[in-house]
């Protein structure tokens, strides 16, 4: 019988909340602003373009990337192949790999630890957030305590410490270095708008109606909180790309090149940019492109959903 | 303001006691642990058992970590292995921690120089031809790999034109009288004109390569700062007096606009020191970021450690200088 009751009382407090003026939501009046701004079209074409060809990659790469074919036609051990020649329109790298191969497969690796970094930062972020955010006292004090520690580390400098940590760098070893200096930006920004939201009317209506707590957590302060945090997530894809490739940079990157990924293609190339510039041109000219899209399609969603714009 | 500054000085204590302790995990996570750490690949069965005795690695783990921070707050971090072996720790960094001053203040000197006065040019003209370029221009310099711009400055104009010195920080021959570590001033307080000036060629590529990320969000924030202050009443209040276009620019809209511009400087030093890794580097710059890439590749982890603490606490400090005067110009931060 108590949980009969306890069933409709809780439909009920949910249908209170759930109904009201229905008016244009945010994310309906921000899309309408989305789609008229230039700036969101560039960032998303360039952004689409590249996640499908990550996907399709493999089927479209006209040769393995790690094989090397053309090392036949290396008469030394570290010389590019020059591009224009049939089948391999962009030549090949100093150990004979087609280099237009290398590059679409590269486009899936750096996606990976695009998204992977992010995705890691924005779970990690979102747990310590939603933790200090909601009890806060003294969670919220160790918790934030703790991040600001970490905030004062710039994040190059902490992916690289952690890097250091891994005695055989890999791709894994990489997403991680890259994620962790991500988790305390989530965190805070997270826990900033839910400090707000606690304070505000819609949640105090929903505690006085008895609603407990992790529902109002979940349901009541997060989907409220939630906007800021992707556009965040939007711009961390282009860092932790950026970042990525300052760690292949400096020799904390993959090591296995038989599965290229852009940052580490451009890694290898500073050795040989002098004699053969194209192998740096390449994945540097898409890894531009490819931050330039992330970048503007953040800031595209960060003005059309500030309230500061709506009328 | 004296419980403000009070208390941002608490926090700055705490947090750097805080990194200490982060600091002491990572030494421990280290592969091979913290002796096979300092001792490098010098390490034997021998050698790891003495110095676990001297560093006191049988104690538990609290003893441990206060050793640590006493060590630590004598300063004493060990011996560089890779470096620059045989020197203490510390010494490398204060070595090489003018020539990193010089990289990173001029840098940051240009980024504002030309950030602040085209932010404003750019919000004066919102949407204009000059407005549309600089912006795009900005949104590439946030998406190069700061690395590959050093490089691609240093393939063009050192190595192609020859018109710049592709590495280091002083031509050989050249034998300048040292006062105070930093270069391009030392010529100046000596008269060696010629010092300075060679300095200064050695530094022109590296400003411009780690500059481009701080001048980029410079620019940006002055820009949206002065298009949100110049629409506020004030300004039409100052405009409707009869006061002159320059006074309403410099105490009307850049003084107002000017207080974001200060709070993401001061945030900026932590992706100039992270940047100035890369470009020193590249351009085999003798500063505290070449020190970084040569010790963890080299396993030279006194020195290592002694970086990444320095960094983070120049980082903290740096801004709670920022935001003690950035309380001091601005008096409603104070009450928070």
């Amino acid at each position: 019988m108590a949980t009969t009751y306890s069933r409709a009382r809780k439909q009920r407090i949910d249908a209170l909340v759930t109904s009201g003026d229905e008016g244009t939501s945010l994310l309906a009046d921000a899309w309408v602003r989305l789609k008229a701004s230039p700036l969101f079209w560039v960032g998303a074409v360039i952004v689409g373009l590249f996640v499908i060809l990550a996907i399709i990659a493999p089927w479209i790469a006209p040769h393995d990337p790690g094989a090397q074919l053309l090392i036949g036609q290396t008469s030394r051990a570290r010389n590019a192949i020059a591009p224009g020649q049939p089948g391999f329109p962009l030549g090949g790298d100093t150990q004979g790999r087609d280099l237009l191969s290398r590059m679409i497969v590269g486009a899936r690796q750096t996606l990976l630890v695009g998204i992977l970094a992010t995705v890691i930062g924005l779970i990690g972020g979102l747990t310590l957030g939603i933790l200090a955010g909601a009890f806060g006292g003294w969670v919220d004090t160790v918790i934030m305590r703790i991040v600001d520690v970490l905030l004062s580390i710039p994040s190059l400098l902490l992916a690289i410490s952690i890097g250091v940590l891994f005695s055989s760098p890999n791709l894994t070893s990489v997403i991680i270095a890259v994620s962790i200096p991500q988790i305390p930006v989530f965190a805070r920004l997270l826990r900033g708008q839910m400090l707000a939201q606690r304070e505000s009317d819609h949640v105090l209506a929903a505690r006085a109606l008895g609603v407990r707590r992790t529902p109002i957590v979940l349901r009541h302060m997060l989907p409220n909180s939630i906007s800021p945090v992707i556009v965040q997530a939007t711009l961390v894809v282009a860092t932790s790309i950026l970042d990525a490739a300052a760690l292949s940079f400096l020799g904390l990157g993959s090591q296995d090149t038989s599965q290229p990924e852009w940052g580490q293609m451009l890694g290898e190339a500073q050795g040989s940019i002098d004699s053969h510039p194209q192998l740096a041109f390449w994945p540097a000219g898409a890894i531009i492109v490819v931050v330039l899209g992330f970048t503007l399609l953040g800031e595209a969603i960060r003005e059309a959903i500030d309230p500061k714009n709506r009328r | 303001m004296l419980r403000y500054t009070v208390r941002r000085l608490l926090q700055l204590v705490l947090v750097l006691f805080v990194l200490s302790l982060l600091l002491f995990v990572w030494l421990r996570s280290l592969p091979g642990g913290p002796v096979s750490a300092i001792l490098g690949e010098r390490s034997t069965p021998e050698k790891v058992a003495e110095l676990n005795a001297v560093l006191g690695l049988d104690q538990p783990i609290f003893v441990q970590y206060f050793k640590f921070l006493g060590r630590v707050l004598q300063g004493n971090f060990g011996q560089s292995t890779g470096v620059s072996p045989g020197t203490s720790a510390l010494d490398v960094f204060f070595l090489r921690f003018g020539a990193t001053v010089e990289l990173t203040v001029g840098a940051m000197v240009l980024a504002l120089a030309f950030g602040i006065p085209l932010g404003y040019v750019a919000a004066k003209r919102r949407a204009g031809v000059a407005d549309n370029s600089l912006i795009v221009f900005s949104l590439i310099g946030i998406a190069v790999p700061v690395f590959f711009l050093a490089f691609l400055l240093k393939y063009v104009f050192a190595v192609r034109l020859g018109m710049l010195p592709p590495s280091g920080r002083q031509t050989p021959g050249i034998e300048a009288t040292r006062v105070t570590g930093l270069f391009i001033v030392d010529g100046l307080i000596t008269r060696e004109w010629d010092a300075s000036w060679d300095a200064v060629k050695h530094l022109i590529l590296p400003w411009i390569a780690l500059g481009t990320i701080p001048f980029a969000v410079i620019f940006r924030i002055t820009r949206a700062s002065v298009l949100e202050v110049q629409g506020e009443d004030f300004v039409r209040t100052a405009e409707a007096k009869g006061l002159t276009k320059r006074t309403i620019r410099d105490r009307h809209i850049l003084r107002n606009a000017m207080l974001p511009v200060i709070t993401i400087t001061g945030l900026l030093t932590g992706a100039l020191l992270a940047g100035a890794i890369l470009t020193e580097t590249v351009f085999a710059y003798p500063g505290i970021g070449e020190a970084f890439k040569i010790s963890f590749t080299q396993k030279d982890y006194p020195v290592l450690q002694v970086l990444i603490l320095a960094s983070a606490a120049l980082f903290v400090i740096i801004n709670t200088m920022v935001d003690l005067a950035y309380a001091l110009v601005d008096p409603r931060i104070r009450v928070r």
